[in-house]
């Protein structure tokens, strides 16, 4: 248990010229936020290992001609980083316009519409048309779950759903199928999710989906959803204590 | 194996080559083989028997020659004397001839100097001249004396400083000096420390790799095994492609002779240092090959890269430190320790010593497995090495580092070939290829098959590789097929830019290269092909057409 | 003897299963050893399975959607079964700029079958690949194992016939 009240480093930055106080080892993200700076973000979540995927949480670093994903790069003595060039919100912008026009997302006819994170990302960057071709993928609804329904036509692959499952319920019911363009998001072997044994219908990734790939059926999106992940993970460990 | 062993068994093996006035090396490597090298090689061997010449004359099987074009290829030494295209009749003749009567049979040689003239073989020093499942060969030819003399009369700090002092840089195409490397892992806390020798070769059109892995295993086993004392590894790793069979089943044997002769295991040499190494096979994923997707794919696990910092060297295969060399990067290591760091650092051009391995395939007339030093120009590999384009056809561009390597221009061919100037021009050393086109190639056509061939290697982790490259390939198909605009044109530029620079690992990094190298300096044919819907090479605006894709 | 998990995921035990899981306990179980015991279940089985997956996934203790990922994710892997005959037509770098694509759409035409998948009648499979490494002699095809160097749409067509004509008799 010594490791644990071993006091961190602690180092000193600077993030749009404000300078700030950090732990050793923390990540830009984490830093960025306790002090109230806000860099957008999109695959990273909160109390689960970071990704580093959807390249939305990109910033600069002074001395370096490279873009970084602050959700995972360590933060370092006497950093000084930038969040929000012109540059970074070209390269989000971009990034958010390939996500919608890899599927299908019509905000319209989508449960997560007014509650999903790319529509508020896509309003937050400026996104009003799409620069490139809109691919109209044709993956099958699975609605075999009694509880819950999963349409990977509006899927953006941020692996959020994998994460929660393998590292805080546990069980690794859901994966990644194939690769580049043809990834897709599967439970067990490919099965549909009703059918999926391993899995203990325990909601969370539904509740973490950005988008509205995954969700509870029959009830509006926006309060199925969890932003609080801290809590909810909490309240999880309580009721394993009291069960 | 003792010290003294090994020097025995040298001289043994020595003595026994010199009895033979003559020696018959068949090149049965993956190149050849197809083309029937086995019944050449039982030919040779039928055929010394049958002329009673058994006590003379060594018929060995061996690696690549480096003379692809004409196989199956035949080196008969003193002499060096090169036969092509040897059939099992052909092998008789040649028995007849030049072993028994002492004549060359000069209408079945390879008669053109001009290849070799400007290579130097370092790395594949041994290629085509020993017997690779022998280690014996291996052990004649001066083998595991640079392990015996590190282990034994070096500290590993004195073998890092020489390899650092030797200049020589990364083989796998990032071109980061290897004595540095070296040191970083050596230095970072953490044990078991792990060497990873990298064999995953997967850039379509090369294949120097393999080559030297069916060649000359032991080049590659003893270079690990020096990387291994340095950094205080005990455990290694040789990450192999499973679509080179021959490479695995040669790797498998060595690895096995090693370790019966105690040249790994336990207390080599008897010193304090012991190592051992696992041969883990790839399984079809272009994107292994970088440095954190190998960790995975050795972890068992999807072959996805990770964001580094943390580097390999800190923090690797399960969390600890780990070097991972290309295969080429560690034949060089036996060489550096035996003749010296000043001598390798002599070989080359001033910031970019020694030599390099490349295929050279594609247009040219003298396709192969080449080595030359570093900073000759693409001029002369490409002219003088590889005799030019084929008869009546006009040198178009050459492609250097593999699919995403860039394409440079005829005005460019007196470039160097070093790290910076390739970089420079919108290329990459990458692992070793080089594809020379002429003027039968669309570079609009071609720019997109390798589009496409980086669109299915993605692993799809990062969005810019995985959505960004797609659309790319979307245009530039549009293009051959009489669609888009010029402004498309300027749409292509801005969405390579943010593939290069926000994709995660390498390979996103560097796919948009043949996009934005013949947009520069090929920019004529896009326009040609928008405006007028016309291809000059006569490929476009067919029916059909389209490698793979869903 | 085989693991009793076997039986229950539908797998017979005969010797390919043996073989199989002597390959797992060389590994000692290990989970990182996957991607081997993947390549040795193939190369006993000739493709991947459902049931051979849920078999592997339950000794090596992986969950079977990890499992699934990575034995899709790498190309070699293959989890459905492949033709009696099998050619594979390389389109690495050398191969596409002599021509390979040319080779492909013959096959393709000619036994009604397209890249990647396998006719009807499962007599034939046409696989691509990206490199075999004999780029001198491109472009190269292979059929059932044999490297054909330096290869037109003519000489692989005709071998493609003659051992389909040889399977008849």
């Amino acid at each position: 248990m010594a490791e644990v009240w071993e006091a961190s480093k602690m180092i000193e930055l600077t993030i749009d010229g404000k300078k700030v106080t950090a732990k050793e080892g923390d990540t830009i993200l984490k830093v960025a936020r306790e002090n109230n700076i806000y860099i957008p973000a999109l695959c990273y979540l909160e109390g689960v290992s970071s990704f580093g995927g959807c390249r939305v949480c990109l910033v600069e670093i002074k001395g370096s001609p490279r873009v970084f994903a602050s959700c995972v790069t360590p933060v370092a003595e006497g950093m000084e980083i930038i969040t929000n060039s012109e540059r970074l919100k070209r390269y989000r912008k971009w990034a958010v316009e390939l996500l919608l026009s890899e599927r299908p997302h019509v905000c319209s006819v989508c449960v997560a519409n007014g509650s999903c994170e790319l529509q508020q990302l896509a309003t937050d960057l400026g996104v009003d048309h799409l620069r490139v071709e809109r691919e109209w993928t044709n993956y099958e609804l699975d609605l075999t779950h009694e509880r819950f329904a999963y349409d990977p036509n509006r899927c953006i692959l941020c692996t959020r759903c994998i994460r929660i499952c393998d590292e805080i319920e546990g069980v690794h019911t859901i994966d990644l199928m194939l690769r580049g363009k043809n990834s897709k998001v599967i439970f067990d072997l490919n099965d549909k999710w009703g059918f999926a044994e391993s899995c203990t219908s325990c909601g969370k990734c539904s509740a973490v989906c950005p988008v509205g790939a995954l969700y509870v059926k029959g009830k509006p999106h926006s309060e199925s959803k969890r932003k609080e992940l801290a809590s909810f993970v909490t309240s999880r460990r309580s009721e394993k204590t009291i069960g | 194996m003792k010290p003294d062993e090994l020097r025995s068994l040298a001289q043994k093996e020595a003595e026994a080559r010199k009895s033979y006035r003559y020696r018959i090396n068949v090149c049965c490597s993956s190149g050849c083989m197809p083309f029937g090298a086995l019944k050449v090689l039982s030919a040779f061997k039928d055929a010394v028997k049958e002329f009673g010449v058994e006590g003379e004359c060594y018929v060995a099987r061996t690696g690549c020659i480096g003379t692809c074009s004409i196989a199956p290829a035949v080196l008969i030494e003193p002499g060096d004397y090169l036969y092509q295209n040897v059939t099992p009749d052909r092998a008789k003749e040649i028995v007849k001839e030049h072993i028994v009567n002492g004549r060359p049979v000069k209408s079945m040689l390879y008669g053109n100097e001009a290849y070799f003239k400007k290579q130097l073989r370092i790395v594949l020093r041994n290629a085509g001249k020993i017997d690779p499942l022998r280690i014996e060969d291996y052990i004649a030819v001066g083998g595991y004396y640079a392990l015996l003399k590190a282990l034994t009369r070096m500290t590993p700090e004195g073998v890092i400083e020489e390899v650092a002092l030797s200049g020589l840089k990364g083989r796998g195409g990032a071109g980061f000096l290897t004595g540095l490397k070296w040191r970083y892992v050596a230095r970072a806390t953490g044990s078991p420390k792990y060497v990873i020798a990298n064999l995953d070769e997967g850039d379509p059109g090369v294949f120097a790799n393999r080559t030297l892995a069916e060649a000359d295993p032991h080049a590659i086993i003893e270079g690990m095994a020096i990387a291994a004392y340095a950094v205080g590894a005990s455990k290694g790793y040789i990450y192999v492609r499973s679509e080179y069979p021959l490479a695995v089943e040669t790797l498998k044997k060595a690895i096995e002779a090693a370790r019966s002769m105690g040249l790994l295991g336990e207390k080599i040499f008897e010193t304090a240092f012991s190592f051992d190494i696992e041969l883990r096979l790839g399984a079809g994923a272009f994107v292994a090959g970088e440095e954190t997707a190998i960790l995975a794919s050795i972890e068992g696990r999807r072959a996805m890269p990770r964001p580094r910092p943390p580097y390999p060297a800190q923090s690797g295969l399960w969390g600890k430190p780990t070097l991972i060399n290309n295969v080429e990067t560690l034949a060089n290591i036996p060489v550096i320790l035996l003749k010296g760091s000043e001598w390798f650092a002599s070989i080359g051009a001033k910031n970019c010593t020694g030599t390099k391995c490349f295929s050279l395939t594609g247009k040219v007339n003298n396709p192969g497995l080449i080595e030359v030093p570093m900073g000759i120009t693409l001029r002369e590999v490409v002219f003088e090495i590889g005799g030019g384009v084929p008869p009546g056809r006009r040198f178009k561009a050459v492609q250097v580092g593999g699919p995403s390597g860039g394409f440079l221009p005829e005005q460019l061919l007196d470039l160097p070939i070093d790290y910076e100037s390739l970089t420079k021009a919108g290329a990459i050393m990458g692992s070793g290829g080089i594809v020379v086109l002429d003027d039968t190639s669309c570079m609009v056509d071609t720019a997109k098959f390798f589009t496409e061939f980086c669109v299915d290697e993605s692993c799809g982790k990062c969005v810019p590789c995985r959505v960004g490259l797609y659309k790319l390939y979307k245009i530039l198909d549009g293009f051959t097929r009489g669609e888009g605009s010029l402004e498309d044109l300027q749409k292509v530029e801005e969405l390579c830019e943010f593939i290069k620079e926000a994709s995660l690992c390498g390979l996103g990094q560097t796919a948009p290269n043949p996009t934005l190298t013949t947009l520069r300096y090929f920019r004529d044919e896009y326009v040609a092909h928008i405006l007028e819907k016309k291809c000059s090479a006569g490929k476009c605006f067919k029916n059909g057409g389209g490698v793979g894709g869903e | 003897m085989p693991d009793a998990g076997a039986q229950q995921a539908g797998l017979k035990a005969d010797r390919r299963l043996m073989l199989l899981e002597a390959a797992i306990r060389k590994y000692q179980y290990r989970k990182d050893a996957l991607l081997e015991v993947l390549h040795t279940a193939q190369e006993l089985y000739g493709y991947l399975d459902r049931d051979l997956l849920i078999h592997i996934s339950k000794l090596l203790r992986l969950p079977p959607s990890h499992v699934y990922g990575v034995a899709t994710f790498y190309n070699l892997f293959k989890l459905k079964k492949p033709g009696t005959h099998v050619v594979t037509v390389c389109m690495g770098t050398a191969c596409y700029v002599k021509g390979a694509e040319d080779l492909v759409l013959a096959v393709e035409r000619e036994f009604n079958v397209k890249r990647g998948g396998t006719t009807a009648d499962g007599k034939l499979s046409l696989f691509v690949t990206r490199c075999i490494g004999a780029c001198a002699m491109a472009p190269n095809a292979i059929v059932d194992g044999e490297t054909i160097g330096k290869a037109t749409p003519e000489v692989v067509l005709k071998k493609i016939r003659a051992i389909m004509e040889a399977e008849k008799d």
